[in-house]
Order: C-alpha cells, then structure tokens, then sequence
C-alpha cells in the first residue's frame, strides 16, 4: 500500500474568530482524480489554501510529495509582454534569486510542461491575448513543471464554456493517469467531472466528508451534513443537489424515494 | 563635437544622465506592471524636500535627495494600508507632505541666501551644475541598484504577476514588494537630481511604457526600456547643448528636451505597434 499522496486529519481553520472549516478528515491514494465539491462559500478554497499553507490552520495535513497549484483566474492584460512560455518558466524557477542563464534543460523542462498540456500551438503568444481555455493550459503547464506528485486546481472550470472545460477535465484526467499524479479539483458544479472523479470530497456547513461519488453524493449523507433537508435528484446521468424544505426532518429510506421522485417529476 | 565632450559640465550631465536613464529605464518597467506610478512620483517629490535642504544648508544635493527618498519609503512603508485600494492614498500623504516641506525650504532658500534659481534646480533639474564628483557617486550608485533588481527580477516579477503564486512557491512577497520600493525610491532620487523632482517621473514611466508596447518578452522590455531612457537622457543632453543660439540671449533648459524626446518615442512605439 502506497502512502497517500495527502491526508488531512481534523484540520480547522478559523478565520477572524469564526471557525470556517473544522474536523476536516480525508485522504487522497495516489494517482487519484478528486473533486473538491461544494456551493460557492462554502470554504473550498479556504481548505485549498489551508492545505498549500497560506492560511494558519490546526490539524495535520501531510503531503507525500512535491504540490502544485493553479489558482482561479489571475489577471492579465492584454499587453504583458509576457509570452506562454515566460509564465511556464517562472513556474520552474521563478523562485529563484539572481538571473537566470538560458540553458537548454531549462527550455527543454519548459518547452516539455507545454506539450504535456499541448500548449506547442500558443508558446510565444502573449498570455493576456490567449483564450480561457488557452490560459488555463498554461497556468496548469506553470504547476507542472517542477513535477508535482500532487495537482491542486481553484475552479479551473468556473469561467470556461462547456467545450473548453470538458477539453480540460480530459487533459487533466490524461496527466493523473499517465504520470500517476494525484488532482484535487475544486468546483461548485460536480457535473463535468462526474465521469472522471474517483472520489470527492463534500463540503458544506464547515464540514466535509470524502469517499466514491456514489457513496457520498446521496440525500441521506448530504441532508446529515449539511444539517437540513436536502435533496439528490439524478436526470440523465446527471446530479442536482437541492435544499428541500428547511422544517422537514429526513427520516430514513421512505421519506427519501418519496421526494426524490416528487421532484424528478417537478423538473421539466 | 570636441568641445562638447571636453566641458565638464557636459561631462557631468552625460554620466549623471546616464545612470538616472538607464537605471529609470528598468525600474520602470517593474513600476508600470505593478501599477506603482503614482508610489514613484510621491517618492520623487519628498526626495525634492531633500534637494531644497541641501541647497539652504549648503551639502550635497546627492545627499539631501537621498536622505529624504529613502525617509519617503519608510513613510510609504507606515502608511501602508491593509487593502490595496489604498496604496494611492498612502502616496497622496506623502507627496503632499514632502512638497509642503518642499515649499517651506525653497522658500527659506528665496529670502536668505538670494538664490533665486533653487526652486528652478529642484523642481526642474540642474544636471549641468551639479558638482562633477555627485556624477561618480550617483553612476556608483545606480550600478549597485540594477545589480540589485537583477538579483530579485525573477521573484518580483512572479509576484507581480500574481501573489498567491509566488506565496505558494514560498516568496516572502511582502519584503520583495519592500526591496523593490527601496530601489524604486534610489532610482527616482537620481532622476529627480537629473531633470527634477517634477519630471522624475516622465523618466520612470516613459520609456517602460514605450517598450511595454514594443517588446515581447520581460527581458527584452526591460533592456528596451533602458535603452530609451539613456537614448532620451543622452539626446536632450544634445540638443540642449546645440539649441544655444537657437534665440539669441536665451537658452533653453535640458530636461524640457529629455521630456520631449520621452514623448516622441511613446508616440512613434504607439504607431510602431499599429503598423
């Protein structure tokens, strides 16, 4: 058994004297695809920064190896001249003091995280001018070129059309498979990612529970976590989660089919 | 042409020139990405405090401009607010603080000593009259500062372009932010002593933004830029030497030709990029 590539124990954050996460426990195998799924606030991207160490926390969080990160969106204007592959090599060492010397592994090592994410195409285009989609490829190609074990992505899909995102979900799906690196996606919609996600991870209400899709993703689990009623209606392979009514305590099994297949028939 | 390169003033002027343009030039570039014009323009003009010191109290203009420049970042540094909103209004503090002090020294300057061209100095520049030693001290100076900036260019140009990545790749970005404006504050000191505490920053912002225009990558944007700030630099020294006689009994005043060249490149990099 292999040690995971990160496991989260009790972790809590507090932020201005309110607890924002608390009791967080999860561990993710390596090589896995998991989504880090919950409604916008409800503290997913407070756990990414946690887990990256840029917001004071307690608990344990251990990684097994090297992460990378691709946050949501930064800004570029149009006219940076910084080109694709100037962003990708500051991701190589942009860390570093002192000038750097052109050095053919350097390019290699850059020109090598482009292809991966098959950015060839646009390397001496402006990033400011690229596409969405085009973007997020290099932001992605700048977190793997110091070879993560570990990718974790802030709502890569949130400002991407439905094509865009699908061509990133099965890029992202290919690298997890081909250099057995672990992804933990963070998304408010779990849709796109429903065919590719080995696990996820659920929060709402300050807590979180982790496991397979088809364990975690269901009223009964959903209602106890989030406290109040909810409801997981499935149309077409597809999942909605809605709050159900707030004054109605879930009792088990009955109750459930019940008003699953109430709402399936109120949705046109 | 012999002539012109034998007169010490001009010998002056050129280096003193040189190392105000060329250092300028890179910082700029790091200055316009940052958004960081208006921090630049504060700094030169409590620096120009330091500039009226040194002429009522009769030490080097080199020192006084430093002193307070550097006194500029320690209050920038202060008034620092939480949000970045209000990094402007950090500025507008000091630069009104810096030129009121400004004014209260000139004006001291103006009534005892009958020096009748300190305000002129200050605020526009005096490249020719400076003590040829102050050229030495401010080349040296300059070449410290750019060896600097090659030093940190790489972090502060990941954390300009996105903090939370550089926080992530462990970049202590509060301090690189800190050393950046130190520089900042020892570059605009020497244009400030150059072309003056009011012109400064067409020295600073020019030439970037002319080769923010032109260049395609980081590198060749800050070399660019300091090619243009030395070429604007070493073209008004020019033409100012040159224009005497253009209209007999008058000359006209090097740092309007540095600031008209700076001009005329960003209008000619705008058609460049058009073409």
């Amino acid at each position: 058994m292999d040690q995971p590539a990160l496991e989260v124990t009790d972790l809590a954050v507090a932020h201005g004297g309110r607890e924002v996460l608390r009791n967080i426990s999860f561990a993710l195998p390596r090589g896995s695809f998991c989504g880090l799924i919950g409604a916008n606030g409800a503290g997913k991207t407070t756990l990414l920064r946690a887990i990256l160490g840029l917001l004071p926390s307690s608990g344990r969080i251990q990684a097994g190896g090297r992460i990378g990160y691709v946050p949501q969106k930064i800004s570029l204007e149009p006219d940076l001249p910084v080109r694709a592959k100037d962003f990708v090599a500051l991701g190589l060492d942009g860390h570093k003091f002192g000038f750097a010397l052109p050095s053919r592994t350097r390019r290699a090592a850059v020109a090598a995280a482009l292809r991966a994410v098959e950015a060839e195409g646009f390397a001496e285009q402006r990033i400011g001018r690229l596409s969405g989609g085009q973007q997020q490829r290099v932001l992605i190609a700048h977190a793997l070129v110091r070879q993560p074990e570990l990718l974790l992505l802030d709502e890569p899909l949130a400002n991407l059309d439905i094509k865009a995102a699908a061509e990133i979900v099965a890029l992202l799906r290919r690298l997890c498979r081909e250099r057995r690196m672990s992804v933990l996606l963070c998304a408010h919609d779990m849709n796109p990612l429903l065919p590719v996600m080995d696990r996820i991870v659920y929060v709402a209400n300050g807590r979180a529970i982790c496991g397979p899709v088809e364990k975690v993703v269901r009223t009964e689990v959903l209602s106890k976590l989030y406290g109040y009623h909810i409801d997981v209606i499935r149309v077409h392979g597809r999942v909605l989660v809605v709050a159900g009514n707030a004054g109605f305590e879930p009792e088990e099994e009955a109750c459930c089919a019940e008003c699953e297949a109430a709402h399936v028939t109120a949705i046109p | 042409m012999m002539a012109f390169l034998q007169s010490g003033p001009v010998q002056t002027a050129l280096l003193l020139s040189a190392a105000a343009g060329l250092l300028c030039g890179a910082l700029g570039v790091f200055t316009v990405l940052r958004g960081q014009a208006f921090a630049g323009h504060a700094l030169s003009d409590v620096s120009s405090a330091g500039g009226a010191g040194a002429l009522l109290f009769g030490i080097s203009p080199l020192l006084g401009f430093l002193l307070f420049g550097i006194a500029g970042v320690a209050g920038l540094e202060l008034l620092q607010p939480r949000r970045a909103a209000g990094r402007d209004e950090a500025a507008g503090i000091l630069l009104g603080a810096g030129l009121g002090v400004t004014a209260l020294l000139l004006h001291f300057c103006l009534t005892g000593h009958g020096a009748s061209g300190a305000a002129q100095a200050v605020m526009f520049g005096a490249m020719f009259s400076a003590p040829p030693g102050t050229a030495l001290w401010a080349s040296g100076l300059a070449g410290l500062c750019l060896l600097g900036l090659v030093l940190i260019a790489r972090p502060l140009l990941l954390a300009t372009l996105d903090a939370e990545l550089a926080l992530v790749a462990k970049l202590p970005v509060r301090a690189l932010g800190f050393a950046f404006l130190a520089l900042l504050a020892l570059g605009v000191t020497l244009a400030a002593m150059t072309i003056g505490a009011i012109l400064a920053t067409a020295l600073l912002i020019g030439p970037a933004a002319s080769a923010l225009r032109l260049a395609g990558s980081p590198l060749r944007a800050v070399l660019l830029s300091m090619g243009l700030g030395l070429a604007a630099c070493w073209g008004g020294v020019v033409l100012a030497y040159v224009s005497y006689g253009w209209i007999p009994g008058r000359t006209w005043p090097v740092s309007f030709f540095i600031v008209a060249l700076l001009f005329l490149f960003h209008e000619a990099a705008r058609w460049g990029r058009r073409a």
